[in-house]
């Protein structure tokens, strides 16, 4: 270690500095960092930064949108001084329609010329400057940028211009006019063009920001029996950390004790807090409502659930859709083919133009340079991308790449897993039967409290039925578990037995129309269990996995969206189609095992369908893989992240939904930004080259050349940052704007 | 038809096929990444293009590739490798690797947001 530095290097294998080095360490008043991917300890003194692999995910952004702002002002004072050029020199530029500068003298004009041709120099090395060094190093990669195409455009206007006004015998008497005012503004427009540009782009990544500034910065850890705070990277997995009312959770844990409500739906989209209480998982940078609480910590740095949301987002906002392949092939294509374009132009406008055709072939040649835009064709997918996915994450639903997202948006078919998908996947109390005049809380809690000693998850779902419904629920004595049959306790002194019908048959029950009811409940797909207080027929209690709270709207939304639903399982026919009809689903796959989930799918896929299978991301994972789209829902993001092309971390399906219309709404974006940048060079260059005017006589000013290029990149920025105002359909019925069903 | 045309004619066909020949039929050559500990590093420079353009690397065995953005223009200010899922922020004058594991023989793109710098990776088996 050296002092003087304040920073020393231990290697050692590649884990977190054992909790002995550090405090040997922090005994000495330094403080200990970890750099897991390096296996390094880094021991850093207070004034140094930490050097943490979480850190920097967020540091990158921030020096990236430091960088842009530095790059904005740089921009900005360019186009100041191009533009303040600029005036003057579109004045002089026309002097026979300027008062005082018409009557000058041929040999004033032309002094007067000369001048402007070095005070448009500072415009064309300045402000322009980046075109000149950006053209020099692509050309030197053997490719052509925007760059080269302005820096040709306006370094050929300033020589024709300039060798107009030194030797103006060259050319056919009256036609030795100057161009600086193209050169100026032209500079000016297209600079401005880009200082836009950047402050659009800059709100394209909103998204991922927001996400990172989540990240709660400092965590109060208990070690050595002392609360601290630390700053939230120097957490370890195992810290004991306390949470306060108010406070963020700092990384992802398991509650040890304490209790408390917790907002998730920054992380989930899930807008109602949940309960959470000892054992439950916490997540980090969700916020803690109500109680105090402490968890041990078990994902901190990179391996919590946010690190993982935003590489997720980071990575699919870098990927690419299909769509953009044919993008590509133009793009690299683009810029050598509007200079052919230039050349071809150049040469018919001087042989075969009008008088005086050099100039009109100078001129048509630079309006195609100008107006030409690879910067639309090349931002058009990317763009619309990165916000679309941003977008889809702020609600909770992480699209993998491009490819998903276009994806999802041709299907035409949803197949959804029954249990957990559209159940909640574990049984709860859903019918009472009341018999022989005793009361539904009497019924109720006697059961429960007869059920709180078994483990069996059908009795656990009567004792939550009973706490929910608020009845006290006690220790029963004398529990007697009847195997194959039911259970049995005394509770305040009374005999209750709770069981099937051939526990009933056994005890000799009178069980009177209960029997009949019971049937009835079966085929609802319910398990019904007979109670007998004191000898007598008390009722049934009813026990069912339960559709989850939106999943009837969701599924009657993604019918309208023109998807057909499909539900899979492997319970019996009758439980499925129980399920189904309270959901509206029509077709239903019951009695398919595990494994021949994914063959459905491909089943599904050979009737020309384009099939999204919606499950839980372990036991569906092959089916998932099977089908055009995977979802994985509401697993957390482990697993899922794995094995899915999209994962909904809530668990309700209008994550479906949503993550449908992000991406028929992103697609339709990026179809939009197509269609107007190849229209518009398609239009443009045609037109520049001169294409109207044996037909109207008329031809493009470069002025508006350049005018149109720059304002054609800003319009595809800003037409994707439209898709940051999209709003999902809210489930209760109500669509927020007018967006157009395809039934 | 005047000399003057047939001058500008015949410099227009010579200029064409100039563009033809440079950016489209000639290419760059290829360099082969170093392998380290097992590790095919290589240091591409960002300026104006990919330095060098051409990366040839083994199948199989890990790949890092270090860039460095020597300029600010925000066109260059991300790196992509769509096939491989990854993509980074390259902020200016900073070193940043990209590491993966090509598993599949081929040629692969990686290029600039925009698609307007382009590169080769090469998996040789």
């Amino acid at each position: 270690m050296n002092p003087t530095s304040e920073q020393g290097v231990s290697r050692h294998d590649p884990e977190p500095a054992p909790l002995a080095l550090r405090r040997a360490v922090e005994a000495t008043g330094f403080r200990v960092s970890e750099n897991e991917a390096r296996g390094v300890a880094a021991i850093q003194g207070e004034r140094h930064a930490a050097v943490v692999p979480q850190a920097t995910e967020a540091t990158a952004e921030d020096a990236a949108a430091q960088e842009r702002d530095r790059e904005y002002r740089r921009l900005r004072s360019k186009f100041v001084v191009a533009a303040l050029i600029a005036l003057p020199v579109v004045i002089v530029s026309y002097p026979a329609y300027v008062p005082g500068l018409m009557t000058l003298s041929k040999e004033a004009t032309r002094l007067m010329w000369a001048v402007t041709a070095v005070a448009v120099l500072p415009v064309l090395f300045y402000s322009g400057g980046h075109f000149f060094t950006g053209a020099w190093h692509a050309l030197r990669h053997r490719s052509a940028d925007m760059n080269t195409l302005i820096a040709l455009g306006t370094s050929a206007a300033w020589l024709y211009s300039v060798v107009a006004v030194a030797f103006p015998t060259l050319f056919p008497p009256g036609t030795a006019e100057p161009f600086f005012d193209v050169v100026a503004v032209v500079v000016a427009l297209v600079v401005l063009g880009q200082v836009l540009e950047l402050r659009a782009k800059g709100r394209s990544s909103e998204a991922i920001r927001k996400l990172m500034g989540l990240q709660a910065k400092t965590a109060r850890v208990i070690r050595d029996s002392v609360e601290r705070d630390l700053p939230v990277e120097e957490v370890l997995v195992d810290d004991i950390v306390v949470v306060r009312p108010g406070e963020k959770v700092p990384v992802d844990g398991v509650v040890q004790d304490g209790h408390s409500s917790i907002d998730e739906s920054m992380i989930t989209g899930e807008p109602i807090p949940v309960e959470k209480r000892e054992g439950d998982q916490v997540i980090g940078a969700t916020i803690n409502k109500t109680g105090s609480f402490r968890f041990r910590a078990t994902k901190v740095g990179k391996d919590t659930a946010l690190a993982q949301i935003v590489r997720m987002v980071q990575e699919a906002q870098g990927s690419k859709a299909p769509i953009q392949r044919l993008v590509d092939v133009v793009a690299g294509y683009f810029v050598p083919a509007v200079m052919l374009i230039a050349i071809a132009a150049f040469v018919v406008w001087f042989v075969v133009g009008p008088y005086p055709s050099l100039t009109y072939a100078l001129v048509v040649a630079v309006t195609v340079l100008i107006i030409a835009c690879p910067c639309a064709l090349g931002l058009a997918t990317p763009m619309s991308l990165m916000v679309g996915v941003g977008k889809a994450a702020e609600k909770g639903i992480l699209i993998r790449n491009g490819e998903a997202l276009q994806q999802a948006q041709g299907l035409n078919a949803v197949v959804l897993d029954k249990t957990g998908t559209i159940t909640l996947g574990k049984p709860s109390l859903t019918d009472v039967v009341t018999a022989g005049g005793f009361s539904e809380e009497e019924l109720v809690r006697l059961a429960a409290s007869v059920e709180r000693s078994s483990e069996h998850p059908l009795a656990q779902a009567i004792v939550e039925g009973a706490q929910i419904r608020g009845y006290d629920v006690v220790d029963p004595e004398e529990f007697e578990a009847v195997p194959g049959y039911g259970v049995a306790a005394r509770v305040d002194g009374r005999n209750v037995r709770l069981g099937n019908v051939a526990y009933m048959r056994q005890l000799d029950v009178d069980l009177g129309d209960l029997e009949l009811r019971s049937v009835t409940l079966a085929d609802q797909g319910k398990t019904p269990m007979f109670v007998v207080i004191d000898g007598q027929a008390a009722g049934i209690v009813g026990v069912a996995d339960t559709v989850k709270r939106d999943s009837l709207l969701a599924i009657r939304r993604l019918q309208q969206m023109g998807l057909e639903v499909i539900m899979i399982t492997g319970d019996n026919r009758r439980t499925a189609e129980a399920i189904a009809g309270e959901v509206g689903i029509t077709r239903v796959l019951a009695e398919v095992l595990p494994q021949d989930k994914a063959n459905q799918v491909r089943l599904l896929q050979a009737e020309g369908r384009k099939v999204a299978m919606v499950g839980d991301g372990i036991n569906d994972a092959p089916a998932l893989a099977q089908a055009d789209v995977g979802m994985a829902i509401g697993t957390g993001t482990d697993v899922a992240i794995e094995a899915s092309n999209i994962t909904l971390i809530t668990g309700s399906l209008g994550g479906v939904v949503t993550a449908v219309e992000v991406s028929r709404a992103t697609m339709r974006n990026i179809k939009q930004n197509l269609f107007g940048a190849f229209i518009y060079n398609g239009l443009g260059i045609p037109v520049a080259a001169g294409l109207l005017y044996p037909i109207f006589g008329a031809l493009l000013s470069p002025l508006i050349a350049g005018a149109a290029m720059a304002f054609s990149s800003v319009t595809v920025v800003t037409n994707a940052n439209r898709l940051r105002l999209f709003e999902p359909t809210r489930l209760d019925g109500h669509v927020p704007e007018a967006e157009e069903v395809t039934a | 038809m005047t000399s003057w045309d047939v001058a500008v004619i015949l410099g227009g066909l010579g200029l064409g096929a100039l563009v033809i020949w440079y950016f489209w039929l000639s290419s760059s050559s290829a360099v082969k990444a170093a392998a380290v500990d097992g590790v095919q590093e290589l240091t591409v420079v960002v300026k104006g293009g990919y330095t060098p353009d051409t990366i040839v690397v083994k199948r199989g065995r890990p790949v890092r590739l270090n860039f460095i953005r020597q300029e600010s223009d925000s066109c260059s200010e991300m790196v992509l490798f769509p096939d491989f899922n990854r993509s980074a922020q390259l902020p200016e004058g900073e070193t940043v690797p990209i590491e993966f594991t090509p598993e599949t023989v081929g040629e692969f793109g990686f290029q600039c947001q925009m698609g307007m710098f382009r590169g080769r990776l090469i998996v040789e088996s």
